[in-house]
């Protein structure tokens, strides 16, 4: 079948899915931040040629994808699905940004997972043999992340410290079989490797599918701490179905929990007897200077996991200094409407384990 | 001189206390616009505001409580003129000024001033 079941929420791919190309694009404040010399693009006013903010978003997705195209020397029809989301009303970001490439869509929300769910459910179609080639593009910005959850920019309101700063970054994923890997360019980091020898192949050998987890936070700034529970739930379910430990993994990524979230995920899992402390990193924490930047928690945003993804956790896989990374995004399952009725924040965390090297069962 | 002093510190002292609504409580912003509204109301109803208004001037008026006393002072000088078309005509009435204003002139801000983002 080329993927098999193990365990309760979690599939191992038996045929290869290798990471063939990415590339990230980000915004002015990330590219101050300790990541800045890391991403392939960065714009200098967070517009990116264009007038109105959704349209920027649009546009920074619509740059990843052909960046990422461009490195694996592919055309747009060599690609057989897309899978696309993001954080706006009916994923507009993400229409306009692959509405030019006609590649075949599937449009995806998991809010700040969406990564996460896009490499899954893209790992998962080349393994079983429905696809070749696929793509994974995601993007948030935080002027219109602002103005869908929060209020407009003009408003000029002011953010408690618990909340998180939406990253303006998009990050694009070119999935593939051994076939294409091996018969075509994917050179992750041109600029810096010499050779596609000087890289190790990077694969997704495991994907764990999250569970919502409602812990009953209700306020959109906190979001940390409504996604740590569906982070930790995922983590542990992950180390039960493989029968793995925390030892087994160079990292255990999340998404954007912040520094906030992060203390709770910590706690949850050490109160199950995992700890993680050591071995754990956080996108949203580590792509801004949270003592110079003025971020508060940490970056948010689907962008924020793609981004550090593309631009650094799989620059550190290819070059060998990871062998094995567990990377899970997180999402707050929130509405506008839902925060102004009153709901609570359910959490979302897809866990994807990317190897890097040859022997990688 | 000293309406400035005064004008600052009321202004102040009620922007101060709301602020604390928004960071303790769970309330949500705009039930706490509705309640400042509404106890606005009630302390002109019950005489409390006029008073405060003349001492501080704009910081008394300005805060959303001013606009609560405002829409009861319209109303009931319409219900007083007009009977009980008043109930409905004198809270805009009142409040015309305000809600025009802050109308037009966020349009000639939008002209003159591009949003940008935040730092």
């Amino acid at each position: 079948m080329g993927c098999e079941r193990i365990g309760s929420q979690t599939v191992q791919m038996t045929r290869p899915v290798y990471m063939m190309s990415t590339a990230s694009v980000a915004g002015k404040k990330e590219s101050e931040g300790p990541l800045g010399s890391l991403f392939d693009q960065v714009g200098k006013d967070d517009r990116f040629g264009e007038k109105k903010w959704e349209q920027s978003e649009s546009r920074m997705q619509q740059i990843a994808v052909q960046m990422t195209l461009e490195k694996a020397k592919k055309k747009a029809e060599d690609v057989d699905l897309v899978f696309a989301g993001d954080l706006l009303s009916q994923s507009i970001a993400s229409i306009f940004g692959v509405l030019g490439f006609n590649i075949p869509l599937y449009g995806l929300f998991g809010a700040c997972s969406t990564a996460g769910e896009a490499l899954s459910i893209g790992a998962m179609s080349i393994a079983s043999g429905f696809a070749h080639q696929v793509l994974a593009v995601t993007s948030s910005h935080f002027a219109t992340a602002e103005k869908q959850f929060r209020f407009p920019l003009q408003y000029a309101s002011q953010k408690p410290l618990s909340a998180g700063w939406t990253v303006t970054a998009s990050a694009a994923f070119l999935l593939a079989d051994e076939q294409t890997y091996k018969t075509g360019a994917h050179l992750l980091y041109p600029s810096h490797s010499q050779s596609e020898a000087a890289e190790e192949p990077i694969q997704i050998t495991q994907v764990t599918t999250g569970k919502m987890v409602d812990f009953g936070i209700r306020d959109s700034f906190h979001m940390g701490a409504a996604m740590a529970p569906a982070a930790a739930d995922t983590i542990f379910t992950h180390l039960r179905d493989t029968s793995r430990t925390v030892c087994d993994y160079d990292r255990i990524i999340t998404g954007d929990l912040g520094k906030i979230g992060s203390r709770v995920l910590k706690e949850l899992l050490g109160t199950n007897g995992y700890d993680i402390s050591e071995r754990h990193m956080d996108c949203g924490v580590s792509i801004y200077d949270a003592g110079k930047q003025d971020t508060h928690t940490g970056g948010s945003g689907c962008g924020c996991a793609a981004s550090v993804l593309s631009a650094m956790i799989l620059r550190k896989l290819a070059s060998g200094e990871w062998k094995r990374v567990l990377y899970v995004p997180t999402g707050a399952l929130l509405s506008k409407t839902s925060f102004n009725e009153g709901q609570n924040i359910p959490g979302i965390a897809h866990g994807v384990v990317l190897e890097s090297g040859g022997n990688t069962r | 001189m000293m309406d400035y002093i005064n004008a600052f510190w009321v202004g102040g002292a009620i922007c101060a206390l709301v602020q604390i609504l928004l960071e303790k409580t769970k309330l949500l912003p705009g039930r706490i616009m509705v309640l400042l509204v509404c106890t606005g109301v009630l302390l002109g109803a019950f005489g409390i505001y006029d008073p405060l208004v003349e001492y501080a001037g704009a910081g008394a008026s300005v805060p959303l409580l001013g606009f609560g006393n405002v829409l009861w002072k319209g109303i009931k000088k319409a219900l007083e003129t007009d009977g009980f078309l008043g109930l409905f005509t004198g809270g805009f009435t009142a409040g015309a000024a305000g809600i025009c204003g802050a109308l037009v002139f966020s349009y000639l801000a939008s002209f003159l001033f591009k949003p940008q983002m935040k730092k």
